[in-house]
């Protein structure tokens, strides 16, 4: 058995009225892939703010080669070959992709920069990680995923011994991920340690060696990567989740939302769909395809060229979000902390906002009204919280999620539109959203539902619409709908073009 | 949780909330034992006037920087519409109710012509404000033809006491206060002010309409100039179009000791009452103190400094 490069023993973290760690252990080998397993808040983030310098433990030991040490700040991890890869990039998109690569520590000549062996490694890096991308590029020019490419071939500029990658798959798509394990094997190849965050259970056989779950601060246990899924999950909630998508099916009914041939220019084209009362449709496709643009012009985000929306029969007037949302619309956005929620505020504000339109007479907000049925809906959602005031910036993700549906739920929308509503968020919060999910169609709601996650998208549609390059590729019936039948549409249309 | 705890935590955070408040605190007792004449009725009700149009332009400034923008254009404003008022009542012979709500009005629209320029012309508020600075400021001298306007008697009991004791700047500048604490505590335009301060994306797909109440903020910002504008010009008993030169950076100065966030979302109406009055007691005391008025700027600077540097730390320790 290889030496351990890292170890972990009894790690405790205690914050202003939580404890955030309660007894970690951990270890790391060169070449080997160890994933972090827990629900969110289960303290993966704060175990891994630890291994780089950013929080300091109240307890226990961390040792690096056999020897005890101790990482204060974020230099002394690089100095122990320890780099992470957070989910915010640490990168800057106005930056050439050699400068970002190289940033802080330039190659110099006579005290200039020396762009061209700058460029010259920035390619050697690239290499290494297999990325096709100019050097010379600004970095805001690359896609998501290789933007990812950019920021593990920087950690390897740094000699990074121990790679910490937290959920680097949750914005990747399928074939992405793929390219992504690619390199991450050939890392393990060349001795590097990779500690790895995620929330796609199906991921961990592929790529894992070993699993830490952690639960309420706690090491839970230590299991082979090739641990049936069930067992992982009974592990990780402390409990097991008979039924992961717990749909039901309701009678449905007239259509509430008809969209006739969307189209803006370049960007999607000719879409039309319906969506019935006491209907769940999955809106599926590649990162990329345009299905969130699409439902942002429904909902008068964005403007469109042409085409028209309908809810409850009644047309909508193009790019007015105060005209959708009083039709009756709801938008629970992709990028929940960017668009979804005001982070700074309280959670009884975030509740609020949708309805504080209706809840002002006279220019005055009724703001004992407002928290009366924030509680409630809290309540009903079942946040966990310390109090309505919490700033929402410190709930967890699924926390957080369910306080931007909340709103809308506040709001008494008709047709909610749903964009990747679990992503990022653990096991249990995903269960408690569809069950959520279920409550409303049974209510004669309907819900339109963008999600990456294929087996969601199969879990709890009644229908999956498919998009690809802009266009509705097709249409399944939830008995038609499987991986292959999905994926064939969403990539046909690719290759037919390409 | 225990209610222990809980008593402590919603303590140490009316502290950590109102830590401007402290230093005003603090700067009273240091005074007060410094100078004999700092603790008289008489040099307090000063304070109360001098304090009063920074304080009223920062009332104004707040809502503005709720929003995550600013407002360069206050000062101009003020003297602008100081200007229009006294203009208005002596050539025009207009009456002083009218005269004073058209400076109001003359006030308000360039608040308006600012959200404008920032929500239609996609301005960012620094130029947009800028650009206002320099018409508005303009604009006075040309009306005034760069002399001062003396006010009709009528118009400068503005600046006088009631009772001749109870000045009234001090006591505009309260109600400008109590209005500013209903504005953003009670109505829909003071939370829409934070809610697009925190995250004006998230705002616009919660059906707030963004570029509606960005106008109203600049408007009440313009509106409150306006009164600054009037009460002092009622102080000078005259209105200059040089009046107010550079206040804008007070009122700024002001908002952020109080502790608001120039990156929009926090700020209340106490936190830049309390910042006005630290920038006034300071210079009424080291005026007192015969501190030469070179060394107050210095000593201004270092205490804005301070402030925020003291509010930083604490969040920082908060998180």
């Amino acid at each position: 058995m290889t030496e351990e490069i890292l170890r972990v023993r009894g790690l405790r973290k205690r914050f202003p009225g939580v404890v955030a760690l309660d007894g970690v252990d951990f270890d790391l080998r060169p070449g080997e892939v160890h994933v972090l397993l827990g629900e969110n808040g289960a303290g993966k983030s704060t175990l891994i703010k630890m291994l780089s310098g950013a929080y300091h433990p109240d307890e226990g030991t961390i040792f690096m080669d056999g020897r005890e040490t101790a990482i204060r700040t974020a230099e002394d991890a690089q100095r122990h070959g320890i780099a992470t890869i957070y989910q915010e990039f640490n990168l800057v998109p106005q930056l050439t992709v050699a400068e970002n690569l190289m940033l802080g520590r330039p190659p110099r000549r006579f005290g200039f920069v020396d762009k061209k062996a700058m460029y010259r490694h920035a390619q050697e890096l690239l290499d290494r990680v297999g990325v096709d991308a100019d050097p010379r590029a600004p970095l805001a020019s690359l896609g998501i995923a290789r933007m990812q490419m950019v920021e593990i071939a920087k950690a390897l500029g740094l000699d990074a011994r121990v790679l910490i990658m937290d959920e680097p798959t949750a914005v990747l798509t399928t074939s992405e991920v793929q390219r992504l394990f690619t390199i991450v094997r050939q890392l393990k190849e060349q001795g590097v340690a990779i500690v790895f965050i995620t929330h796609h259970l199906e991921e961990i056989a592929q790529i894992g060696d070993r699993v830490t779950v952690l639960r309420d601060g706690a090491s839970v246990a230590e299991v082979p990567a090739d641990t049936p899924e069930e067992e992982l999950v009974r592990l990780m909630v402390g409990r097991s989740i008979d039924q992961q998508y717990p749909r039901e099916r309701s009678t449905q009914g007239a259509p509430l939302l008809e969209v006739r041939g969307l189209t803006r220019k370049g960007v999607f084209e000719d879409v039309s769909f319906e969506v019935r009362a006491g209907e769940v449709v999955g809106l599926a496709g590649l990162v990329g395809a345009g299905r969130t643009e699409v439902v942002r012009a429904i909902f008068g985000a964005d403007p469109y060229d042409s085409g028209e929306v309908l809810v409850d029969g009644l047309p909508l007037p193009r790019g007015k979000v105060t005209a959708a949302l009083e039709a009756g619309l709801g938008l629970v956005p992709e990028d929940r902390k960017g668009q979804g929620l005001v982070l700074g505020a309280n959670i009884r504000e975030n509740l609020g906002l949708v309805t504080m339109r209706r809840a002002t007479h006279g220019g005055f907000v009724d703001r004992a009204g407002q928290a009366k049925a924030a509680a409630e809906v809290a309540e009903q959602l079942g946040v966990r919280m310390s109090g309505l005031g919490q700033e929402v910036r410190t709930l967890s993700g699924g926390n957080q999620q369910k306080i931007v549906i909340g709103k809308w739920l506040l709001a008494e929308a008709n047709v909610l539109i749903l964009d990747e509503p679990t992503r990022g968020i653990d096991v249990g919060a995903k269960v408690e959203i569809y069950q959520l999910i279920n409550s409303l169609t049974a209510a004669g709601r309907a819900v339109l539902m963008i999600s990456s996650d294929l087996p969601e998208v199969l879990g709890m549609s009644d229908r999956v619409l498919v998009m690809a390059r802009g266009r509705l590729a097709g249409e399944l019936s939830a008995a038609e709908a499987t991986q292959d039948s999905v994926m064939a549409l969403a990539v046909g249309e690719l290759e037919e073009t390409a | 949780m225990t209610t222990g705890t809980l008593r402590l935590r919603k303590g140490s955070s009316i502290l950590s909330e109102n830590g401007s408040l402290i230093g005003l605190v603090v700067l009273l007792v240091a005074l007060t034992l410094l100078s004999g004449d700092f603790l008289t009725v008489t040099n307090l009700l000063n304070v109360g006037v001098q304090a009063a149009v920074t304080a009223i332009l920062a009332f104004g400034q707040t809502f503005v920087i709720i929003t995550s923008g600013i407002d360069l254009s206050v000062g101009a404003v003020a003297a602008l519409s100081a200007v229009v008022l006294a203009w208005t009542a002596t050539s025009h012979g207009m009456a002083w109710p009218l005269a004073t709500g058209f400076a109001l009005i003359v006030g308000i629209a360039c608040g308006l012509v600012n959200g404008a320029l920032i929500t239609y012309g996609k301005l960012p508020p620094f130029i947009a404000t800028l650009a206002m600075q320099g018409i508005a400021r303009g604009l006075g001298l040309v009306i005034s033809q760069g002399s001062p306007i003396a006010l009709p008697d009528s118009v400068s009991h503005v600046g006088d006491t009631i009772g001749g004791y109870l000045p009234v700047p001090a006591i505009v500048m309260l109600l400008m206060g109590v209005i500013t604490a209903v504005v953003l505590n009670r109505t829909y335009a003071g939370r829409a002010m934070y809610a697009i301060g925190g995250n004006e994306e998230a705002a616009r797909l919660s059906g707030i309409k963004v570029t509606r109440q960005k106008l109203i903020t600049y408007a009440l910002a313009g509106g409150f100039a306006a009164v600054a504008g009037i009460v002092l010009a009622g102080r000078l008993a005259s209105a200059q179009p040089q009046a107010a030169l550079g206040y804008e950076l007070d009122a700024i100065a002001a908002v952020v000791i109080g502790g608001a966030s120039l990156s929009g979302g926090k700020g209340k109406a106490l936190g830049t009452f309390v910042g006005a009055l630290i920038l006034a007691v300071l210079r009424n005391g080291l005026n007192l103190l015969s501190v030469s008025a070179f060394w107050q700027q210095v000593v201004i600077g270092i205490v804005i400094a301070l402030a925020v540097l003291l509010d930083t730390l604490r969040r920082r320790q908060a998180s």
